[in-house]
């Protein structure tokens, strides 16, 4: 126990927390805490009235105990009497023990309050800033709604202290972050941006953060804000290392003003006014030359601030991407800390270069220090430095440095630590998948991933690489050739199999001329793993090998005498058990013809996004790499297979779609009477009220309309397609609905799937829309498909989708089941394209209030902004870069197309990750488009 | 911004933890033995930065205690390490060579001190003189040692 204790300092206090020091066992603590609290408690209840001093001590004894890790639940009343003395210490200790330990309960919240509000207008300095930070330490709704209006008000007014209206910045900036739509936007706003001209630096400091703050959500309100910060920071760069005196740290004038103003800057695009722009150059130019002048103090703390202000400056140049000369200073500035003897500035110049990478003014810059930072992945004794590294070498390859940069991490990947090891099996998948020339290299990149660190690979990964070579015909011997060679590791992971096994079992036949891998060779190495698999690999074996009989006859004996092995046809495991079965039954009635269907080559996949890509995303979050920025590099370099003709109309047609006669072309207009014309401006007939019609109506012959009410799930299933055109609509134990759409204008195509999951033929299969159809066939056979096609045509606005009926037999009894079609207002959608300039203009002219709709909502999903710009695009409207001044927000416009009329739609977006809110906010020409479509787009995150 | 601080002993015993965003006490205390461990473990020539969820770990040891700041993503770095000396400064200036043992027994100043440096995870005031004189102020009250004495011991 210390001798004296500072201030006034509590003896009792002190004695206490010198017992708990002493006790030697967890049960003694408890113990002498349990003491503690009982005499605390008979305090608190005996009759005789605490004087101040001892209700603090004991308040703050409560407190103690807390923080320790117990549990305390009283206390809480006398706490909030404490509020209430005129005793500074006493005052303090109460709003300590509040801020600490709030508790939602109503009746004390009222008397918080209440305390709150009399030190607010106490006028007394000191009391008003234990107020403030009361309210921005809990930071509770229940605050926000009482002093939300309070607290701009506080620290606007002329007369308030600089020390009050510090703590009032910032409390309303933790109000802000909390409840944004509790506080509100008023005069108050502009006055707060002149704070930045405030004497005081105290003030400024605070300020600045609640400026940032707001600016992200209001970026027009507070433009000006531009200039005042470009200003203010020129002074202070430019200021001698001690003119600030209080506020120079260790030689550096006042750091943290400038990395807040630094950052404020980073909101909005470089000034357009010459001179400001021309200050800030300065300003930048000004930073980058200190770095270069020896040091004022060996002190850490100066190399530290100095350099703070360094990579925040550089941040803000990376951010406005716009200088080359600077982006160029920038990166040779931090090439030179790549070699700092400092491990943190050399975590920070790698992890800052990666953002340098992806800038096409200083990528081959960054280039030039691949022998470093290839080094540094080698030889750095710290792991997440490392990881910089690596995050590094993957933002800076391009189909130069691939071959040497792959090679790298694959070589590194033999020594890497396992915490690391998974992200940079992704990372070279990528890599190989996306440079590749030469789909060779890309086969041998990824089993060299599976060889080294076969239990990283995840499925994504080995499912990619079958994929690929699913894909191009140009690598499948080549691969079936290479697997096979690496399957003859006396032990191969597990991984290799998986592929193996796959790979041999569609193109093994692409290298079964070779004596030495002649089909029996190729099956007794697969089946040689087979006992040392786990049970998902020995089912995919056994596909392989069904594959095997269908690809080389000459194996069926063999095989089949494995598959009727009791091992297989008695397996413990249903699955394995089920495909011995069904394979051996297979492989011994059906003839060649019907084997040669059933196991027919895979048909290509649809190229769509990279699956590990994806997965590196999640892991990652979005961060700077060649994912996302490549496209400001080198125009359109996606991924290799993101070349390929869009799904829709490199996937296989139906013969059905054919014998229609609705395949190729743009869609137009059919010829009246043709086909469907789904007129989706009436409102299908609402359905009538009152169970399910008798089942004699299943047997009428014609297609009535449909008349059950949909399903429950029906808006559900509906709410799936708004952001895309393609998946499962329905699924149940007897029938599967896919549907495959593509709009363009007001016109639409969709093709529906009626797949039938029984062994069982549907009889008297009949969808009806709520107009007119042309039939399907009115049977459809067990494990088969139908398909229908739909043409739609928009003629107006329209809230409602149009239903779908449908009603069949099944065995005998009649089922009928009523859906929702995905056809909602914003597929006809056609995105338009402008400039920030542009949208803000539009934005503008659509200021009436019945023009906006505006929703915000808490975040039923993720808050992924890969996957939020996904469904904004899939939603139909164009995602506009650099718009929105926040980099955080989507902003999104386009046309609804009707044929009677067109509307124009801006959108925008306001992802908040701290609250796990959004705000969505339509504006369109007319109300009830901005109402709906807010609806609809509400529901999808 | 800051969303948390916690100080702990190389033992890994907390001292002091301040929370700038709501969560439940439950989650506090996961997160508290999560990251104690964090940075327990690491070696003692890495550096002052970790990548922990979508957050950044930035810590320092200042003899046998560990400060450590939860920061976003695009906060800085540096300056953060600067935000935990700065804290250290001003309480050596008030307690006048500050060791663990003064925020064990005052642990009460220790967080009014943080609360006129830091509000809502921003930093509020960096002028040393004007952080402490706030808290200076408070202690107008200054008692001498007999009168400590003369209270009562519980």
């Amino acid at each position: 126990m210390p001798a004296v204790s500072k201030g006034d300092g509590m003896r009792g206090l002190a004695v206490f927390i010198s017992d708990i020091r002493n006790c030697k066992s967890k049960e003694a603590e408890i113990k002498r805490i349990n003491k503690e609290l009982a005499n605390i408690r008979s305090k608190f209840k005996g009759d005789k009235a605490l004087d101040g001093y001892s209700k603090k001590k004991y308040v703050c004894k409560l407190l103690f105990i807390f923080l320790l890790g117990h549990d305390i639940d009283f206390g809480h009343m006398e706490a909030v009497n404490l509020l209430s003395s005129n005793k500074y210490t006493e005052k303090q200790i109460g709003y300590l023990f509040i801020s600490v330990l709030v508790n939602s309960n109503s009746e004390l919240i009222r008397l918080i309050n209440n305390g709150i509000k009399n030190d607010l207008a106490s006028r007394n300095p000191t009391f008003m800033c234990l107020a403030l930070h009361c309210i921005a330490n809990v930071g509770s709704r229940e605050m926000a709604e009482a002093f939300a209006a309070e607290v701009p008000r506080v620290l606007v007014a002329g007369d308030t202290m600089d020390s009050v209206k510090q703590s009032a910045a910032l409390c309303l900036l933790r109000l802000h972050k909390a409840c944004p739509d509790l506080v509100p936007v008023g005069e108050w706003t502009a006055r707060v941006v002149h704070l930045l001209n405030d004497q005081h630096m105290g003030v400024v400091t605070a300020a600045v953060s609640l400026i940032t703050c707001l600016c992200k959500k209001n970026p027009d309100d507070f433009k000006t804000c531009v200039s005042l910060a470009v200003s203010r920071l020129s002074r202070i760069v430019s200021s001698a290392s001690t003119d600030l005196q209080d506020y120079t740290y260790y030689f550096v004038p006042a750091p943290w003003l400038s990395v807040k103003l630094l950052r404020l800057l980073q909101c909005y695009p470089p000034p357009e006014e010459a001179a400001v722009k021309g200050r800030l150059v300065e300003c930048l130019e000004t930073v980058l030359n200190k770095a270069q002048e020896p040091p004022k103090s060996k002190k850490v703390q100066h190399s530290n601030a100095k350099n703070a202000i360094l990579f925040e400056a550089i941040a803000l140049i990376i951010h406005y991407d716009s200088e080359p000369n600077l982006l160029v200073r920038a990166c040779n500035q931090l090439g030179q800390f790549l070699q700092h003897r400092e491990t943190n500035l050399r975590y920070l110049a790698l992890e800052s270069m990666c953002a340098l990478a992806s800038s096409e003014f200083s990528h081959e810059a960054v280039k030039t220090h691949i022998d470093t930072v290839i080094g540094a992945l080698k030889t750095e004794r710290d792991v997440s430095v490392r990881q910089r590294a690596a995050d590094l070498l993957y933002a800076m390859c391009d189909r130069s440095t691939a071959q040497q940069i792959v090679a790298e991490m694959l070589s590194y990947l033999e020594t890497a630590d396992y915490a690391i090891r998974e992200e940079i099996v992704l990372k070279v998948a990528i890599l190989a998948e996306k440079y590749a020339v030469d789909y060779s290299w890309y086969v041998d990149t990824i089993l060299n991933l599976i060889r080294i660190a076969g239990d990283y690979v995840s499925e994504e990964v080995w499912y990619r690489v079958i994929q690929i070579v699913i894909n191009r015909d140009d690598v499948q011997g080549y691969a079936a050739k290479t697997v096979f060679e690496a399957l003859q590791a006396p032990a191969c992971h597990e991984n290799m199999v998986k592929v193996g096994g796959y790979i041999l079992g569609e193109f093994g036949n692409l290298i079964a001329g070779d004596p030495r891998s002649s089909p029996l060779v190729q099956f007794g190495l697969l089946h040689s793993k087979f006992h040392l698999c786990s049970v998902a690999t020995r089912a995919l074996l056994l596909s392989t090998y069904i594959k095997f009989i269908n690809l080389f006859p000459e194996t069926k004996g063999t095989i089949q005498e494995v598959l009727r092995a009791g091992s297989q046809l008695r397996n413990a495991d249903v699955e394995l058990q089920q495909r011995a079965v069904e394979y051996l039954k297979l492989s011994s009635i059906a003839s060649t013809d019907v084997l040669a269907t059933v196991l027919e080559e895979m048909p290509p996949f649809p190229e769509r996004e990279s699956s590990i890509l994806a997965k590196l995303k999640k892991k990652r979050g979005p961060g700077p790499g060649p994912e996302g920025d490549e496209g400001r590099r080198d125009g359109g370099a996606e991924l290799n297979g993101g070349g390929e003709p869009p799904p829709s109309t490199a996937s296989t047609p139906s013969p059905s779609a054919d014998l229609l006669g609705f395949r190729g072309g743009a869609p137009a207009p059919p010829p009246a009477g043709s086909s469907l014309l789904v007129d989706v401006e009436t409102p299908p007939n609402p359905p009538p009220p009152g169970g399910a019609p008798p089942d004699d109506a299943f047997l009428g012959a014609g297609p009535p309309p449909p008349d059950a009410p949909p399903l429950p799930e029906a808006d559900e299933l509906l709410n799936k397609f708004v952001c895309k055109n393609n998946g499962v609509l329905f699924e149940n134990q007897l029938l599967q609905i896919g549907v495959k759409s593509e709009f363009r204008q007001n016109l639409g195509r969709m093709y529906l799937f009626y797949g039938n999951k029984t062994s069982v033929p549907f009889q008297s299969f009949v969808p009806t829309l709520a107009v007119q159809t042309r039939a399907v066939e009115p049977g459809v056979e067990g494990g088969a498909q139908v398909q229908q096609v739909l043409n739609i045509e928009c003629l107006g606005e329209f809230r409602g989708a149009p239903l779908l009926g449908l009603r069949f037999r099944y065995g005998g009894a009649p089922q009928s089941l009523t859906l929702k079609l995905p056809v909602t207002l914003n597929k006809f959608f056609q995105a338009s394209e402008m400039g920030a300039q542009d949208f803000f203009q539009r934005w503008k002219q659509l200021s009436m209030p019945q023009q906006e709709a505006q929703k915000i909502f808490k975040a039923a999903h993720p808050m992924d902004p890969e996957v939020t710009k996904a469904k904004l695009l899939g939603f139909g409207s164009a995602l506009l870069e650099k718009v929105d001044p926040n980099p955080d927000n989507f902003v999104g416009a386009g046309i609804i197309q009707t044929k009677t009329l067109q509307v124009g739609c801006l959108l925008r977006l306001e992802p908040n990750a701290q609250a796990q809110m959004y705000r969505l906010t339509l504006r369109t020409s007319k109300e009830s488009v901005s109402k709906h479509l807010c609806d609809l787009l509400a529901m999808q995150f | 911004m800051i969303h948390f601080i916690l100080l702990f002993s190389r033992q890994g015993k907390l001292r002091l933890q301040k929370w700038y965003t709501t969560l439940p006490d439950k989650e506090k205390k996961k997160i508290i033995r999560e990251i104690v461990q964090i940075i327990l473990s690491r070696n003692q020539k890495t550096c002052s930065f970790v990548d922990w969820k979508d957050l950044k770990l930035v810590y320092k040891r200042y003899a046998s205690l560990y400060f450590c700041c939860a920061i976003e993503d695009q906060d800085n770095e540096l300056l953060t390490l600067e935000v935990v000396h700065r804290y250290v400064e001003l309480l050596d200036r008030y307690f006048g060579n500050v060791c663990e043992l003064d925020i064990i027994f005052n642990f009460e100043k220790a967080y009014f001190i943080l609360d006129e440096f830091i509000i809502g995870g921003e930093v509020q005031e960096t002028s040393k003189r004007s952080a402490v004189k706030a808290i200076e102020d408070s202690d107008m009250l200054q008692e001498t040692v007999e009168e400590y004495m003369n209270k009562p011991a519980f």
